[in-house]
């Protein structure tokens, strides 16, 4: 069998068109809210909502349990988006009423997650193996119930997420202003922390709630190294995200490795290639704009010395020749 | 840019009684303040004296407990017309780890209010006020390499954007390069022609004397002088002229050391 007709078998797996198709819409609707957390400097934020998302589906399998449901885990998904939904107002809230314990808060948020997802599983009748596809991803077992989940949500994101990016934006860079420009600033904020709930209970199935937030960061890291606009960064994450999802899942159709940390790892990977190169290609337009990294401020005093030579510690009137710095 | 609506007969701004309340301390208590259309008012006063506050609570920034405040006739929150406002922050936050150029900057000068989208002829008119700052040439650099009068003339430009009938200045005169500074003083000398507002927090008149309709000082959060502003002599008129003699009138300037020995409540 030719490398080609791998290829058309691949294709034409319906399990492994479901996968590609959730892999595609994840990866580029992730690196969208990605670019606006990097933004706000909340990049941790996806980890604290896939943490809260656990409890979800595992209040969801309870819930399930308890209602005699067929497949155990129907209600999973929607009991993560749940979770995760109030999750995200919850940081917003925190972080509306006291800047300091929001990390704080993101933390409790973490331990509370998990803790309680172990302990609703063990309740609901199952073990912490059910749990283990939710926090590494098992995007192998995408039903078409799954797809309509993802395939939904991944379009809602990114149609609020490139609808409002100029207001987003704006939210994002500098919050006062928005504040004093009359933008519903707190109703924005809730918007992008809501969109990053979706994210992570959309991304849950592809890489897993532990492995959620790299699909939403790394991409956006790799991004800014290369491209130097919020716009581009943004197109161009969404892109990175779309090509190591496809490229990571394919690998798995032939390797037995586990897609969510192939991807993931795929992802790493570039970003330390542009790490490594991006001096390499700098330097080359480094002539054209010479940059003094001091701003213009006039000087306090007058200062005498025109050129600092050698002599020019000898400005110091008094001082014991320079002799210990 | 003209002021035709209907609600021109009330002034540009309008606060009665305003209180502020920050981290448990009154910084603000009782602060009336009136700015007529087509006025420069200066906002005088030492460090911790609550310029600043008075300012960010004006737009709406830091939260009230008491007062009202109405801008360009309307009350704060949706009914202020707020294309027409312009404000101009001390300086541009740190910014988080994605860059942004000027352009996009000065862009997102185009969303207020409740209009979350800008316009179509957005990218346009941020050109035309970059332009109008001299920052044209710099529309596509990332704000964070730019230098801190670079960073100050792109954030004017995201304030002229909505070509404002009220312009609100922080501190422009504060550590920035000279042609910054005489930037700000050509943009607020413009809008004053064009018949716009002004109200600029200031250390001393400097080269915004010749400009200045009115000074409003505070201390210890309350407004202890409104009236001409002091030291109105007829060589200060001149835009260049250098601000090297003291002042002898009240309040008195402040000594620029950025440090305060004062205990604050």
């Amino acid at each position: 069998m030719t490398w080609f007709e791998t290829l058309g078998a691949m294709l034409s797996s319906p399990l492994m068109q479901r996968a590609l198709i959730a892999a595609v819409l994840v990866g580029a609707a992730a690196p969208v809210v990605g670019t606006f957390l990097v933004q706000r400097r909340l990049a941790l934020m996806g980890d604290g909502l896939g943490h809260v998302a656990l409890t979800g589906v595992a209040l969801g399998w309870l819930v399930g349990t308890w209602a005699g449901l067929v497949p155990q885990d129907a209600l999973a998904i929607p009991g993560a988006v749940v979770a995760a939904l109030i999750g995200s107002v919850a940081i917003e809230w925190v972080r509306a009423r006291g800047r300091t314990s929001g990390d704080l808060a993101l933390a409790l948020m973490f331990y509370g997650g998990i803790a309680g997802g172990v302990l609703l599983i063990k309740l609901a009748g199952g073990t912490n193996a059910n749990l283990v596809s939710y926090l590494f991803g098992s995007i192998s077992t995408v039903s078409t119930g799954d797809l309509w989940w993802t395939a939904g949500l991944a379009v809602g994101v990114l149609l609020v997420g490139l609808g409002l990016r100029h207001v987003l934006f704006a939210v994002s860079h500098d919050e006062e202003f928005a504040r004093g420009s009359g933008l519903p600033v707190t109703a924005l904020n809730m918007v992008v922390a809501a969109m990053s709930a979706l994210t992570v209970t959309i991304a849950m199935r592809v890489v897993g709630l532990l492995l959620v937030s790299a699909l939403m960061i790394v991409p956006v890291a790799v991004a800014q190294l290369v491209v130097g606009s919020f716009s581009r960064v943004m197109a161009l994450a969404s892109g990175i995200g779309v090509a190591v999802s496809v490229v990571g899942l394919s690998i798995t159709y032939w390797e037995d490795i586990p897609p969510g940390a192939t991807i993931v790892l795929l992802a790493i990977g570039l970003y330390a290639l542009a790490a490594v190169t991006r001096p390499l290609l700098t330097r080359r337009g480094a002539g054209d704009a010479p940059h003094d990294p001091h701003p213009e401020l006039p000087d306090d005093v007058a200062l005498p010395v025109v050129g600092a030579g050698p002599g020019a510690a000898d400005c110091r009137p008094g001082a014991p020749g320079g002799a210990t710095r | 840019m003209l002021v035709t609506d209907t609600t021109a007969a009330e002034p540009a701004v309008l606060a009665t009684g305003v209180d502020v309340v920050l981290g448990g301390h009154q910084i603000l208590s009782g602060v009336d303040l009136r700015v007529e259309r087509g006025e420069v008012v200066a906002l005088l006063g030492a460090n911790g004296s609550g310029k600043s506050t008075l300012v960010r609570a004006l737009l709406g920034i830091a939260p009230r407990t008491a007062g009202e405040v109405r801008l360009l006739g309307g009350a704060l929150g949706n009914g202020v017309p707020w294309e027409r406002v312009g404000y101009v922050p001390q300086r541009l936050p740190a910014g988080g780890g994605v860059p942004a150029t000027a352009l996009e900057v000065v862009m997102s000068g185009l969303v207020h209010g409740r209009t979350l989208r800008p316009p179509r002829d957005a990218r346009k008119r941020a050109l035309a006020a970059l332009d109008e700052v001299g920052m044209a040439a710099h529309a596509r650099r990332s704000v964070l390499q730019m230098s801190g009068g670079q960073q100050q003339r792109v954030l004017i430009a995201r304030a002229l954007v909505r070509r404002p009938d009220l312009l609100v200045l922080d501190e422009p005169t504060s550590g920035i390069d000279l042609p910054t500074q005489e930037t700000f003083v050509a943009t607020v000398r413009r809008l004053h022609e064009q018949g716009g507002t002004v109200l600029v927090i200031l250390h001393e008149l400097g080269s915004f004397a010749g400009l200045i309709d009115r000074a409003v000082a505070l201390r210890h959060g309350r407004v202890v002088y409104d009236g001409p502003p002091p030291d109105p002599r007829g060589e200060h008129a001149g835009p260049g002229h250098e601000h090297t003699h003291p002042h002898a009138d009240p309040p008195p300037p402040d000594p620029g050391t950025g440090l305060s020995m004062e205990v604050l409540p």
